[in-house]
């Protein structure tokens, strides 16, 4: 067997749920906790936690402009965890590696600096019905501001998006194409690559929204040609307030500031500025430091155990949880079968209202989530208001999806 | 739990008593909560001093935003305009009967919103109306 061979045979998913202190809690008294909610955001390891409390209990310094041991640790383990995040996602340079809040920041950053300097009248973005919320207002925003044309590649009933009205877009001239990878709603995973040498054949740069890859699967910018790509810390093991964005670096050379501030300038004048070099160009103020160092840890976490690994243990959990779900009269599962989507699942029942089946859901200690999900739009399309969604992580395992089966019985029973 | 489904809530929530429209109506109003689509709408009939005499609510969402409809709207029937400008959170929870935490609490409250908005003549309906 070859390294990579061992790794996928061995996930030992109980060596890993010990990595995890919040998995071994109690909701209520007796009732263990079910976590499938990973979607919204992930649980921490103990090496993400460890790492992030040394670094206040030992190194905690702002960075960058101290000459003291404190700041060249703090300095130290802020770059050596953006180097380590650029290898994950297999950047050419870690300049081309901005830290940011979340995904959110990240997709406004390349909207309001790079739209506002490239994007006027009339220009075409295109983005996709499948939508998170939060790369479609970044856009609307500015559609607004410069009167763009915002264009959607249409989804499938079976949750795909539909490359044939893609292709009808592309001849509109668009000037960047912005989608999800993955679905958080549907699961459905893209085909990225395709999408992107398709934007590239007629000059459109792209936007990925990677938010619910990176997480769960392998992703290299370098082999998808993409021109941005946006992720988040916390739906990765990583701890909430720290995200990133990355950029091909003459786009981000080209590109103007986002916030003004300290760390962004490499000269400030009383009337003018001279920007910083990247990546710091993109980081004003104090950043979220000890969060940065904690993303660091996930990725070392994440790329120990292995990316394909994940990938492999998600899509047998969520195989394994369609084929449970599909069981139950009256459930229905939105988005396509388990080989082109990765570990969620969203659905309603006919008899009781999202919100109810994940309280009901919760009493046995089974956490789901219930809403749009952020995806209005989507949820429009599917002529629904509310799915409950379960989603799975490399923690997750096929007794806990037997819990929700069992739970979603008791939810029938109540309602029925 | 089993509190939070005690029958009160199953039953009106799969046999509602005042679901419906009025036209016309001397009050209407109708808003969303944002966090899970929930929309509510409200129309009530008044008589010349200002009694409600009709009032039926219409909308989608869980059982609890509404049962909790259910049960307000009975409760306004015959009451003076400015007893229902005057209800709040504590009188909503005392028709549920339950506890709820703070996510559920604004299921349980957008009808009460809905209808204070409604009752005030305003243009958009505020939390600060049902805290
Ligand atoms: C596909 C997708 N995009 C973007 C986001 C936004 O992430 P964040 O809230 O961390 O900015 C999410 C999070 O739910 C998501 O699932």
């Amino acid at each position: 067997m070859t390294l990579n061979e061992q790794k996928l045979a061995a996930l030992d998913i109980q060596k890993i749920r010990g990595d995890f202190p919040i998995l071994n809690r109690e909701v209520r008294s007796g009732i263990p906790l079910v976590y499938l909610d990973s979607t919204a955001t992930s649980q921490k390891p103990l090496q993400v936690l460890s790492v992030m409390d040394d670094y206040y209990r030992r190194s905690n310094a702002n960075i960058h402009r101290g000459i003291h041991v404190l700041a060249e640790e703090a300095t130290g383990a802020y770059e050596s965890a953006r180097e380590r995040i650029a290898a994950f996602i297999g950047a050419a340079t870690p300049k081309e590696v901005i830290y940011t809040r979340n995904t959110t920041e990240s997709i406004n950053l390349v909207a309001q600096t790079w739209g506002r300097a490239n994007l006027e009248n009339g220009d075409v973005v295109i983005l996709t019905e499948m939508e998170h919320h939060s790369n479609l207002v970044p856009w609307q925003i500015l559609a607004a501001e410069r009167n763009l044309r915002l264009e959607f590649i249409s989804v499938t009933p079976d949750g795909l998006l539909d490359l044939e009205s893609y292709t009808e877009l592309l001849k509109l001239d668009p000037k960047i194409v912005a989608f999800t990878h993955m679905s958080n709603v549907l699961g459905t995973i893209n085909p990225a690559r395709e999408i992107i040498q398709m934007a590239h054949t007629v000059g459109a740069l792209t936007l990925v929204d990677a938010a619910q890859s990176v997480p769960h699967i392998p992703v290299d910018v370098q082999a998808l040609d993409c021109d941005f790509l946006a992720f988040s810390g916390h739906k990765m093991c990583g701890p909430t307030g720290v995200g990133i964005l990355y950029g091909r670096r003459e786009l981000l050379e080209a590109m103007p500031p986002f916030l003004g501030g300290g760390e962004m300038i490499k000269r400030v004048e009383l009337r003018s500025f001279q920007n910083n070099e990247l990546p710091h160009k993109f980081e004003a103020g104090t950043p979220a430091i000890a969060e940065a160092i904690g993303l660091g840890a996930a990725v070392d976490y994440l790329a120990e155990i292995g990316m394909d690994a994940i990938e492999q243990h998600e899509q047998e959990i969520i195989a394994y949880a369609l084929e449970r779900l599909e069981e139950i009269p009256g459930v229905k599962v939105f988005g396509p079968e388990a080989q082109y989507k990765g570990g969620v699942a969203a659905f309603t029942l006919p008899e009781a209202h999202a919100h109810d089946i994940s309280q009901i859901l919760d009493s046995d200690g089974v956490a789901v989530r219930a809403g749009h999900h952020c995806a209005m739009p989507l949820h429009n399309k599917f002529g629904i208001t509310a799915t409950a969604r379960a989603s799975f992580y490399l923690y997750n395992t096929e007794e806990e999806v037997n819990k929700l089966v069992d739970g979603i019985y008791k939810v029938k029973k109540i309602f029925a | 739990m089993d509190d939070l489904y005690r029958e009160l809530i199953i039953d009106r929530y799969k046999n509602p008593q005042f679901r419906g429209e009025l036209d016309p109506h001397d009050i209407t109003f109708e808003d969303d909560n944002p966090y899970c689509g929930d929309h509510i709408r409200v129309d009530v009939r008044l008589d010349e001093n200002n009694i409600v005499t009709e009032a039926v609510y219409s909308g989608e969402g869980c059982s609890i935003s509404q049962a909790s409809a259910d049960l307000l709207i009975e409760s306004i029937h015959g009451k003076p305009l400015d007893e229902v400008k005057a209800l709040t959170k504590e009188d909503v929870l005392e028709l549920l009967g339950i506890e709820l935490g703070p996510v559920r609490l604004k299921c349980a409250l957008l009808s009460l919103k809905v209808l204070k908005a409604g009752a005030y003549g305003l243009g958009e309906a505020s939390d600060d109306l049902v805290t």
